[in-house]
């Protein structure tokens, strides 16, 4: 079903369902967002894509990720209120990862450049701290990848992220989709010596090579991915346009 | 661990991935921790991938995945306990069990530990031992109830 409603005072459709984030994208209004991917199940983690959102009367400011399309409503992406809003909310990112790149522009451009905040504790699992417990990476590997991988794990301030109990996890094809999702760039993808290594999970997979001895992927993944889509044994001899 | 004791709670819950966490309990109150291989047994029986149910140990402070005593000592450190003693309690019992708070003997004798409150503030200083509860403890009551507990296990 088509509901309409608009942006910034613009008329918009979409069909129902979809995200209120992903709709004004489509009709180009810029939404910043770190825990967000249209792939997967929506999570309002980061919390930064906070807009106003005017429905029946009655304003408010929420995150529009997992804010589904209604008929009617008045979404303002931009405000004073709402540019506050971020930067508070980034304020506190950046103290939970003060060395992720990624959150230090995006807070840069809010006017955040030192967080008020204190570093998180020293000796919680991670030593870099530049994860922001988004949880894209679980999402991208139970929902796209279906491996369960990795999972959260702890609580509070010892959360973390990672395979389950703390080692390489053993499921991991080490596809690298969650190193390519991660909003801060902190899981590191490498191919090096025939091996490719998830540096966060400390996964290590030797490649398969093509003809001409070249490594292109790990032979887990192409196991994997043999037996969940039934491809025919010999389909990774075959040149890919001839497959 | 006898993975058949698995089996058979597992089969209790009619192999029902959605009771997974009271299956999780049943597993330890077994055990008094979750073993390893409990977990990866669980995890291939329920079709739930072992970092989810991982992930679920290590949310709830009630499970434990490193092994436990026979014997658990819980002192209660809640404000009502707290203000009567609790602290010395537990100074008391670490050097009448040789072992630091929240750790386990290493015979796998006694595990002492530390809870928040347990709601019993008008029996403070309160110890539980093994499920019991002893209110208005002293050191002294302490050490019987550990040499009771150690002779039992000596004349068994």
């Amino acid at each position: 079903m088509t509901v309409k409603f608009t942006i910034n005072g613009v008329k918009v459709e979409a069909e129902s369902g979809d995200s209120v984030i992903d709709t004004a994208r489509r009709y180009g209004f810029d939404i910043p967002s770190l825990c967000h991917h249209q792939a997967v199940t929506p999570y309002g983690a980061c919390r930064v894509c906070l807009v106003e959102i005017t429905k029946g009367g009655r304003k408010k400011i929420t995150t529009c990720c997992n804010y589904e399309v209604l008929d009617g409503i008045d979404v303002v992406t931009d405000s004073e209120a709402i540019h506050k809003h971020r930067a508070m909310v980034l304020e506190l990112i950046l103290a939970e990862a003060p060395d992720a790149e990624p959150v230090k522009k995006l807070a840069a451009k809010y006017g955040v450049n030192v967080s008020r905040f204190e570093r998180p504790k020293a000796g919680a699992a991670q030593e870099r701290h530049d994860c922001i417990m988004c949880g894209l990476c679980v999402r991208v590997c139970t929902e796209i990848v279906e491996v369960n991988a990795l999972a959260f794990n702890g609580r509070g301030y010892n959360r973390g992220v990672g395979g389950p109990y703390l080692e390489a996890p053993q499921s991991c094809i080490a596809c690298g989709a969650c190193a390519w999702v991660c909003p801060t760039d902190c899981i590191g993808f490498v191919e090096e010596d025939g091996m490719r290594k998830v540096l966060k999970w400390d996964r290590e997979l030797p490649m398969e090579k093509d003809e001409d001895g070249r490594p292109f992927a790990p032979k887990f993944q192409l196991h994997y991915f043999k037996e969940k889509f039934g491809l025919p044994a010999d389909i990774y001899k075959k040149a890919p346009g001839t497959r | 661990m006898d993975l058949t004791k698995v089996d058979a709670i597992i089969e209790n819950y009619d192999g029902d991935a959605t009771s997974l966490l009271a299956i999780m309990q049943d597993v330890q109150d077994q055990e008094n921790y979750l073993p390893r291989e409990a977990v990866n047994h669980i995890s291939t029986k329920l079709d739930v991938p072992v970092s989810r149910i991982y992930s679920m140990a290590t949310f709830f402070e009630s499970f434990h995945l490193e092994p436990r005593g026979k014997h658990i000592c819980t002192v209660c450190m809640g404000t009502a306990c707290h203000v009567r003693g609790a602290q010395r309690l537990v100074e008391h019992l670490e050097r009448e069990l040789k072992v630091k708070s929240g750790g386990t003997t290493e015979d796998l004798q006694f595990t002492l530990e530390e809870v928040n409150c347990v709601g019993a503030c008008a029996l403070g200083p309160l110890v539980i031992i093994d499920g019991e509860y002893h209110g208005n403890v002293t050191s002294t009551r302490l050490t019987k109830a550990v040499k009771n507990l150690k002779t039992r296990e000596g004349g068994e």
